[in-house]
């Protein structure tokens, strides 16, 4: 056999995915089990002191689980992920990993909702600070480094104000104060873009949106380089000998695969947010689509953010796409085959304006996803952004009348058709 | 990955069929990365043998001063040394006729690769023997760990 590098489709259907070699079962099985039994006490012992490879306990570790987990990891060129119970969950466990009392994280304003109210409340309540900064201002996040600053987070792709990150430049810099930048790579996906190939250390997914691509299954995964070095002197929460798992180093004994097996045997161990195994089967099956829905998403999305962007009844649309948008030339450089299919307008109207034109469509579901086969609608400032006061709502790009799509992967011509009876309803009120 | 004259997959794949791996610089700390490895190996059957001076068994196996004392052939010289030590292991690795000459992570040294190369040795660089065993053989995937590892055909 000789070394050959798989192009990234055939990586989307088989990477993780080997036929079962105990019955030869082509599609992934579902390991329906809590627990596992043991061949004996020396390989129980083994598998519990990170020994040997082992399984233990489905809310560690569990086979299709893994399949789902080694299949994200090999998109995006990690060295290994780690999946729970969803985006959040996951989110929770990558920071909690990395971070104790008194670290401080500096992270974009333009984020999802929950994310930002877990950044702030979460973290919180565990003493860590948190500057917001504007993510397009490189000397913002410049400005905001301390001495106890040990994460730089963003998204690639802002929700809902479609904010493109330079990464590379922010990860430059959070690596010249010796920190790690997280991504949340949520609405671009490894088909769009793959954070870590610009200097990203590690990657963080709500699963439940297009990997999986079909709004049936939540799950989070947690992606990570292994080139991060937390044996720096900054980190003794990762580096040094830890009390929770008998003294063990996990940076020095397991190197590149340090955090990774940090964030399984401890923080999932504790958090205790395991995704099930038929989530990650289903995850793990939409991803097996994911170049060919990506390319329908993305063409969708340009074609109708066009549609919008001409129609006189519409003030703004925020699509990094379109040739008028600040981050255009950003979008060209991190999203050269599209900028996603989450994007947000304007209505000049309001919120009145923003709430009448969600109820007169017929074809985008009305919900609080993104990221679904199908496409979906809704009003950040009385729905996902609800507990952002007017300023946070401001920095995340939100107005009043901002109503954000998320664009499936049905005919484009039936999406631009029910968005033009919505803005009809709204020229006939006022 | 590839670029590497010193990680080839093939080269690898063959050095697995080892029996017997002197593990030189095997910690008796079995916190320590070497114990983790050693004791894998010893875990999926392979004849491990101890070079350490300063200890006289490791892992329940004799521990032997040199890589010249180890009374058997050895295949595979696994180094978890610095690589300032790496040249002179190769020496040693060349004279006693091992097969591979295995640097772990981190150990990099041109010099001590290129002259067990020239010596007919099969040489493998900052990769871990654990991990390759676990990546082609064992069960790395189980913990989500990106084995880069394509194929159709049932194991």
């Amino acid at each position: 056999m000789t070394d050959h590098e798989f192009g990234f489709a055939t990586r989307t259907v088989h990477a993780g995915s080997r036929p079962d070699p105990a019955t030869g079962a082509r599609a992934l099985p579902i390991y329906q089990t809590t627990s596992y039994v043991f061949e004996n006490t020396e390989s129980a012992a083994a598998y519990f002191n990170l020994q040997e490879y082992g399984n233990t306990y489905s809310r560690i570790m569990n086979p299709t689980v893994a399949a789902f987990e080694e299949r994200v990891a090999n998109l995006d060129g990690g060295a290994g992920a780690v999946a729970f119970a969803s985006g959040l969950a996951a989110q929770s466990a990558a920071l909690f990993t990395l971070l104790r009392p008194g670290d401080h994280v500096i992270a974009s304003s333009a984020l999802y909702g929950g994310t930002i109210t877990q950044l702030k409340h979460f973290l919180g309540k565990l003493s860590v600070g948190l500057s917001f900064v504007d993510p397009d201002d490189i000397e913002a996040w410049r400005s905001e480094i301390n001495g106890d600053t040990k994460l730089l987070f963003a998204e690639t792709i802002g929700n809902p104000g479609g904010n493109v990150l330079d990464i590379e430049s922010v990860a430059e810099l959070a690596h010249a104060h010796d920190c790690p930048l997280m991504i949340d790579n949520t609405f671009a996906t490894p088909f769009l873009c793959r954070p870590l190939e610009w200097g990203a250390d590690i990657v963080v997914y709500s699963a439940t949106k297009f990997l999986g691509g079909h709004g049936t299954s939540l799950g989070g995964v947690v992606v990570d380089s292994g080139e991060f070095n937390w044996s720096n002197g900054r980190f003794p929460v990762v580096a040094d000998p830890s009390p929770a798992y008998h003294g063990l180093s996990f940076h020095e004994t397991f190197g590149v695969y340090g955090y990774l097996t940090k964030l399984r045997a401890e923080t999932l161990r504790d958090l205790g947010a395991a995704i099930s195994p038929f989530n990650a089967f289903l995850l793990g099956q939409g991803i097996e689509t994911l170049p060919l829905r990506m390319r329908q998403h993305v063409a969708n999305a340009m074609t109708v953010a066009e549609f919008l962007h001409e129609h006189p009844g519409v003030d703004r649309v925020s699509y990094p796409g379109l040739p008028d948008s600040p981050y255009h030339e950003l979008a060209d450089k991190y999203l050269p085959d599209g900028s996603g299919a989450v994007f947000c307008f304007d209505l000049p109207g309001g919120r009145e304006h923003g709430l009448r034109f969600i109820e007169s469509l017929s074809l985008f579901s009305h919900l609080a996803n993104v990221g679904d086969a199908k496409s979906l609608v809704i009003h950040p400032a009385s729905t996902t952004h609800r507990q952002l006061n007017d300023n946070e709502l401001a920095a995340a790009g939100i107005s009043p009348g901002t109503v954000r799509l998320s664009i499936g992967i049905e005919d484009a011509g039936d999406l631009i058709w029910d968005l033009s009876e919505g803005l009809n309803a709204l020229r006939d009120v006022s | 990955m590839i670029d590497n004259p010193y990680q080839n997959q093939d080269v690898i794949r063959n050095a697995l069929n080892a029996k017997r791996i002197a593990l030189v610089g095997l910690s008796a700390n079995e916190l320590r990365a070497s114990s983790f490895v050693g004791r894998y190996l010893l875990f999926h059957g392979y004849d491990v043998v101890p070079v350490n001076p300063n200890e006289e068994s490791i892992l329940g196996r004799k521990s032997y001063p040199s890589l010249s004392d180890i009374p058997e052939k050895v295949d595979i010289v696994d180094v978890f040394r610095h690589p300032s030590a790496v040249p002179a292991i190769a020496e040693e690795a060349k004279a006693v006729g091992a097969n591979c000459l295995w640097l772990q992570f981190g150990v990099i040294s041109e010099e001590g690769a290129e002259l067990a190369s020239k010596g007919g040795l099969d040489v493998v660089m900052d990769r871990c023997l654990k991990v390759e065993h676990a990546r082609y053989l064992g069960r790395m995937h189980w913990l989500g760990f990106n084995t880069g590892r394509i194929t159709a055909r049932r194991a």
